[in-house]
């Protein structure tokens, strides 16, 4: 498999802001490559932006058997119309069985477009992937709030999804990696319709990031309360998550909400206060590594989903929680 | 300005039961209302339409219960609604959708702004609106947030994506896809109600969409996506772990599984 552009199976959209890839990329990478070689084909990225050498070299690192490379001063930021004729142009040209792009705001604004140039079809915001006997993809999606799973296959080409980020295993780097970058002819596009006038940097919490979330839930009595919640996560390292009725009741910000319809969290520790655990949020935090639940009702849902869980009353706990951190903290020091 | 909302009726998905039995939703659980995201475009709409006159189109394709959420829209200040209702255009995915809205906005003329919700609270995808927006050729901002400034040949917003707030010009005609942190929108008055009840609504089926030989783009033919099968997914299987004890025990007890975890200390 040299340089054929026909045996490029899997095609996955590096998405880069301010020169950064996204490391929904690297997710896509991870299970590009799986499927890629089930395919027996080749896995291929296309990054547009400016001045991404090294960023395309590190997606090769990363899985990537050909890097596709559009560098041009117009590309340097998010521009639908650009980047959309940039890509259809490429696709039509590569043919890929598949196409994935990650399900985050960029991805979710740009796959659509693309796919009703193709005229192909879309799953957004899948969670998994996996191929049928016929080497088609099987697209896996939460339906009506997380409540239900629908597989979805699509009888035209290239099959597109978008792709949720913080579920897929990212693909482990490997700097012997070798690969190919093609740069791409960028055809300047005058006027798109769409001109950036400001950027301003959206400085809020990353949650999905974290690594520790302390999470409060309808336990909670008073918005004052949430203060020894942030107490907690400051001296974890940690992040304030929440259910969705104290994002409702304006008590904390959205993007603190943890669930279907906020984030999706992947974090090594959750730490659960007060959350009954409805399907929705319980579909937002499935993928933690360890889920330590505290209700007072013994029948919450909740704890069948946590590894550890405690029955009582989370005003009780979490003060004497936090004093016992900061007793191990002070022994350290 | 000429301005089209994009709106859907959707089941109220908070109510809504899941019967896990049958694996699958229990729809006369619950009423029908119109999707909330399309709630704020509508209200984005009108506040412009209340700044540079002109008119307010809400369209919408589905069953013909969805007049329903058409005279909801016309309560909420909508000038005129249209509602795409026929058997061929039933099981349509987003392509299909996108494209039957694309054909009856050609066949409706001239518009400067389309605006829709950033996406379905049923279907969830936020895919139709820019579908749409490519099928008629003209730019989108999706997930706007702020609407500063509205002239007769551009719009500027405010959008949001992952690292970065985008202040961005949109030439019109163009279409914009909004967030719920847009605008508050307004409630009904009873008055405002009545008149709807009386309103006429347009309906057009394929026929007036005047598409020769299109029926493969339409419904369930002119969708490239299947829906295969659809499951409950299986419990995680977690230890649940009870920790017992007085509340200083308990902690105690957390602190342990967080140093082991490698979190702590």
């Amino acid at each position: 498999m040299s340089d054929e552009c026909s045996f490029c199976g899997v095609l996955i959209f590096a998405e880069q802001e301010d020169g950064e890839i996204h490391k929904v990329t690297y997710e896509l990478l991870g299970k590009g490559r799986v499927l890629a070689d089930r395919l027996g084909k080749n896995l291929c990225a296309v990054l547009l932006g400016y001045g991404l050498d090294d960023e395309a070299r590190e997606l090769i690192y990363y899985g990537a058997d050909k890097v596709f490379l559009f560098d041009h001063p117009s590309l340097k930021d998010f521009d639908i119309v650009r980047y959309k004729q940039n890509i259809v142009r490429l696709v039509n040209e590569v043919k890929p069985d598949i196409f994935l792009i990650g399900a985050t705001r960029i991805g979710r604004s740009l796959a659509p477009r693309i796919a009703a140039s193709l005229k192909t079809g879309l799953t957004a915001d899948c969670v998994d992937l996996d191929l049928d006997n016929e080497g088609n993809l099987v697209q896996i999606r939460p339906a009506f709030s997380g409540n239900i799973m629908a597989q979805i296959k699509t009888r035209t080409k290239p099959q597109m999804a978008t792709v949720r980020y913080k579920v897929m295993k990212m693909s482990i780097r490997d700097p012997a990696r070798r690969g190919g970058v093609v740069e791409m002819k960028v055809e300047p596009v005058k006027n798109t319709g769409m001109k950036i006038l400001e950027k301003e940097k959206a400085d809020e919490v990353n949650i999905s990031e974290a690594e520790i979330i302390v999470a409060a839930g309808r336990g909670v009595k008073s918005p004052e309360d949430l203060r020894l919640f942030k107490e907690l996560a400051d001296l974890l390292g940690g992040v304030v998550g929440s259910s969705r009725p104290l994002v409702d009741a304006g008590w904390i910000g959205k993007e603190h909400q943890v669930g279907f319809s906020g984030n999706t969290v992947k974090p090594r520790v959750y730490m659960a206060f007060g959350i009954s655990g409805s399907p929705q949020h319980l579909f937002g935090m499935r993928y933690s590594d360890i889920i330590i639940a505290v209700n007072k009702d013994p029948t919450a849902p909740m704890l069948n989903f946590s590894d550890y869980y405690v029955i009582g009353d989370l005003y009780e706990i979490l003060p004497q929680l936090i004093h016992e951190i900061r007793k191990v903290r002070c022994v350290e020091k | 300005m000429n301005i089209l909302v994009l709106i859907k009726q959707v089941p109220e998905i908070e109510k809504v039961r899941f019967d896990y039995e049958k694996g699958r939703l229990d729809r006369s659980s619950a009423g029908a209302i119109i999707n909330p995201f399309d709630l704020n475009a509508l209200e984005a709409a009108v506040q412009i339409k209340e700044k540079t006159g002109g008119s307010v189109t809400a369209i919408s394709m589905g069953p013909m219960q969805a007049v329903d959420a058409l005279r909801d829209a016309l309560a909420r200040g909508a000038d005129k609604a249209i509602l795409l209702s026929d058997e061929r255009f039933a099981g349509a995915d987003t392509l299909a959708t996108a494209y039957t809205l694309a054909s009856a906005i050609r066949k409706l003329g001239a518009f400067d702004l389309i605006i829709c919700g950033e996406k379905t609270i049923d279907g969830d995808t936020g895919q139709v609106g820019p579908e749409v927006a490519e099928l008629l050729g003209i730019p989108h901002v999706a997930y706007v947030e702020e609407i500063r400034q509205i002239c007769s040949d551009k719009i500027v917003v405010g959008a949001r994506m992952e690292r970065n707030k985008y202040i961005i010009e949109l030439r019109l005609p163009g279409l914009i896809t909004v967030t719920k942190d847009l605008n508050n929108p307004r409630l009904p008055t009873l008055r405002d109600k009545l008149r709807a009840m009386r309103a006429e609504i347009t309906v057009w089926s394929y026929k007036d969409l005047n598409e020769e030989d299109a029926l493969q783009y339409f419904g369930l033919n002119g969708s490239p996506t299947r829906v295969i099968r659809v499951y409950t997914p299986a419990a995680e299987k977690r230890k649940s772990q009870v920790l017992s004890g007085t509340a200083p025990e308990v902690a105690q007890k957390i602190v342990q599984i967080l140093r082991e975890s490698g979190v702590l200390g």
